[in-house]
């Protein structure tokens, strides 16, 4: 009897107990804005929501549609003193005016720990890092230009190898014509002519050229016969579109490999969502390559989480708990994997990845061959004149020269 | 009681004081909400903000910028040539339509719903149907190539040089038939007599419709265009869902501009210089015609 007593309030206090860490935990919420909406995306997001409330948190999802309209409703509640825990951004420039106010809280700690210096690839710590201090949690790597092909495209014309230099890639686009295919498919939107564009320029140009044009806003670079090239040559691949390709989706593109339609494809790892939704297997259905040969640039790009400024003890726990539980090896390959995208760190388990995520892990290992992408180089408004230019060259007939001019005056700012 | 006795013109000026006193909140919303942000815009057309508003004042640098950007000139470019071709192709449209349904036809209600319906639509979904309708793989082009016509070509939303054409398409499309509307009640408001009395003459219908209804309608055709005209000048969601802008940037018009170096493209001095213009132009339309209209006014109240 006395016993049964006895454990009657040994689990009234254990359940107590309980009752209070779960108090606790409550109070570790973190709403977290961003724009990842679609089936794949919302998939994702829910790994990295899942690791969070594993680590003793409570995720409070706030998404909103598409990328401009989350920036912009992020920054208006940071302004109006209203600000989400965390809100996503791309790695890129677009949240370094908030820094520059002091809106955001660093995450220094958790970096310090985790050892992020040593850790991430160049061009995201140049992104997230600001006089010092890691102002953003990086949550994936996507390499923006890659070239997808569909195998029983390649093989109806007769192309038995892939491209290793831009000549090759050429002479496949001329054979996938002549056996009455689409060369290549392209979706005719100003930003997917402008990874078409920063892709040759890296590829074609090389790493030198690119960064003289991109990091460096060297004016002069623009009129070298190598950029001039790079020029005429970008130009040359719309001779292999087709007449349906302004305005179209980049997923309608894909699904022209899919169907087997058109040859190849110049887009992001995000592309692998389509195929897998088609159920193809990379390797077996669609082959992938990242550039031209075994030292071709590897263009850097993602999405990151940055942490409002707030002085609320618990808040502040909350935002080191994201950045901590969101970087972790395990939720890096579980989010990944979904999201589409690599882990930004390499010391993950690629078993459970696919053939092209592993190419490109592989890669991240040779820090020699990480560009950054023009976003995070340039301010957003510089990089969208330069957009603008390119999209108005792809699509008219304007001369070298005039780009030459454009260009030169656009990339000063 | 005095209550019912007719108020003293103390009295009555008191009451204007109180009506005026009752406008308060009005015009206090008309200056801060209108006329401030107005100022707010100018003042931050002049300073460098990019993400946030700041005050770091560089004169006209906004303007110089934005009169060197080949994507505003072919902005502004477009909105004149989409200008155009809108306001004329929707008053004459909408003006036939209106003369047509006053023939007292069979089923008036009918055709006026059919006419009247577009505008119902929001002109993203317009937009949207256009899109499809017009894209040459899809549409209309490829629905008359399977009709036996293999070489029929209708690829304007693809075209650099016809794109806005397809644009203001869609939109007369949708508005002609607001046209209509406001036109018809112009024509239903013409004395009867008048088309006895033309009878009488034996006037042929179009000289009457030409020198006799349309001037009796001026007012009616003059709101459709001050409508129109703000239609042009607002253009943005038609152009966002049919072509994005494209191809290339042969679609872009002055709102959207604005819209992409607000929010995407986070220079909000930019788009401040780009909003100011847009305010200019529309008062350099405005302000002759309330000139106009003005002295109009005035010479008829002499006359009486």
């Amino acid at each position: 009897m006395q016993a049964q007593v006895r454990t009657t309030v040994a689990l009234a206090i254990a359940s107590l107990a309980i009752l209070a860490t779960t108090g606790a935990q409550a109070q570790t919420k973190a709403e977290v804005m961003h724009w990842w909406t679609s089936g794949g995306e919302s998939a994702a997001v829910q790994e990295l929501a899942g690791a969070f409330n594993k680590s003793g948190g409570q995720w409070v999802d706030t998404a909103v549609a598409g990328g401009e309209a989350a920036r912009a409703a992020a920054i208006n509640r940071i302004v109006g003193g209203n600000p989400p825990t965390a809100a996503m951004f791309n790695t890129s420039q677009q949240y370094l005016d908030i820094i520059k106010e002091g809106m955001l809280n660093d995450i220094d700690a958790v970096a310090a720990k985790e050892k992020w210096d040593t850790m991430l690839p160049a061009p995201v710590i140049n992104s997230i890092k600001v006089n010092g201090h890691y102002y953003a949690a990086p949550v994936n790597i996507h390499m923006p230009s890659w070239f997808w092909y569909s195998k029983p495209a390649f093989a109806k014309a007769g192309i038995t190898s892939e491209p290793k230099t831009a000549d090759e890639l050429f002479a496949a686009l001329d054979k996938l014509k002549a056996a009455g295919l689409v060369p290549l498919a392209l979706g005719g939107q100003g930003w997917q002519e402008y990874i078409t564009f920063y892709s040759w320029v890296a590829q074609v140009g090389g790493t030198d050229l690119y960064m003289k044009f991109f990091k460096d806003h060297d004016a002069a670079v623009v009129n070298t016969p190598a950029f001039r090239k790079v020029l005429t040559d970008f130009k040359r691949l719309k001779s292999y579109t087709d007449a349906g390709s302004p305005g179209r989706n980049w997923n309608d593109a894909t699904s022209m490999l899919i169907t087997g339609k058109a040859g190849v494809q110049i887009m992001g790892d995000w592309a692998k969502g389509e195929f897998n939704n088609a159920k193809q297997v990379a390797g077996k259905d669609f082959g992938c390559f990242p550039g031209f040969g075994p030292k071709s640039p590897y263009i850097i790009a993602g999405d990151v989480f940055v942490f409002p400024r707030t002085k609320d003890a618990n808040a502040i726990k909350a935002q080191q708990m994201l950045a901590t539980s969101m970087t972790s090896p395990t939720t890096q390959v579980a989010f990944n994997n979904k999201k589409g995208s690599i882990p930004i760190r390499t010391d993950v388990d690629a078993s459970q990845m696919d053939m092209c995520a592993q190419t490109g892990l592989a890669i991240m290992k040779d820090k020699t061959r990480q560009i950054a992408v023009p976003d995070m180089l340039l301010a957003p408004d510089v990089g969208g004149a330069v957009q603008d230019i390119i999209s108005k060259y792809w699509n008219t007939a304007q001369s070298v020269d005039d780009v030459v001019k454009a260009l030169q005056s656009a990339i000063k700012g | 009681m005095a209550t019912h006795s007719p108020p003293s013109p103390r009295r009555g000026k008191r009451q204007n004081w109180a009506v005026n006193f009752a406008l308060m909140p009005m015009a206090v919303t008309v200056l801060l909400c209108y006329l401030g942000t107005v100022l707010w815009s100018i003042v931050v057309s002049m300073t460098s903000s990019k993400t946030f508003p700041n005050t770091n004042f560089v004169g006209l640098t906004q303007y110089e910028k934005l009169f060197t950007t080949d994507r505003w000139w072919l902005s502004l470019h477009n909105m004149a040539l989409f200008g155009v071709i809108f306001v004329v192709a929707c008053l004459v449209l909408g003006f036939f339509l209106a003369v047509f349904i006053d023939q007292k036809v069979r089923g008036e209600g009918i055709f006026r719903t059919i006419f009247l319906y577009p505008y119902a639509m929001s002109f993203v979904a317009t937009g949207l149907v256009w899109q499809w309708m017009l894209n040459p793989g899809l549409g209309l082009q490829e629905a008359v190539r399977q009709l036996g016509f293999p070489n029929f070509e209708f690829d304007w939303i693809i075209s650099q040089d016809k794109v806005m054409y397809a644009i203001a398409l869609a939109a007369v499309w949708q508005s002609a038939g607001l046209v209509m509307a406001l036109l018809l009640a112009g024509l239903r408001g013409v004395d009867e007599e008048i088309w006895k009395a033309a009878r009488i003459d034996g006037i042929p219908v179009w000289r009457v419709y030409m020198s006799i209804v349309v001037p009796m309608i001026a007012p009616s055709i003059a709101t459709a265009t001050v409508l129109l005209s703000l239609g042009v000048i607002k253009v943005f969601d038609v152009v966002v869902s049919m072509t994005g802008g494209g191809p290339g940037i042969a679609s872009e018009v002055p709102a959207k501009f604005i819209m992409d170096y607000l929010f995407n493209r986070a220079n909000i001095g930019l788009a401040s210089a780009a909003s100011v213009v847009l305010l200019l132009t529309v008062l350099a339309l405005l302000l002759p015609w309330l000139y106009a209209k003005n002295r109009m006014e005035k010479n008829n109240s002499k006359g009486h």
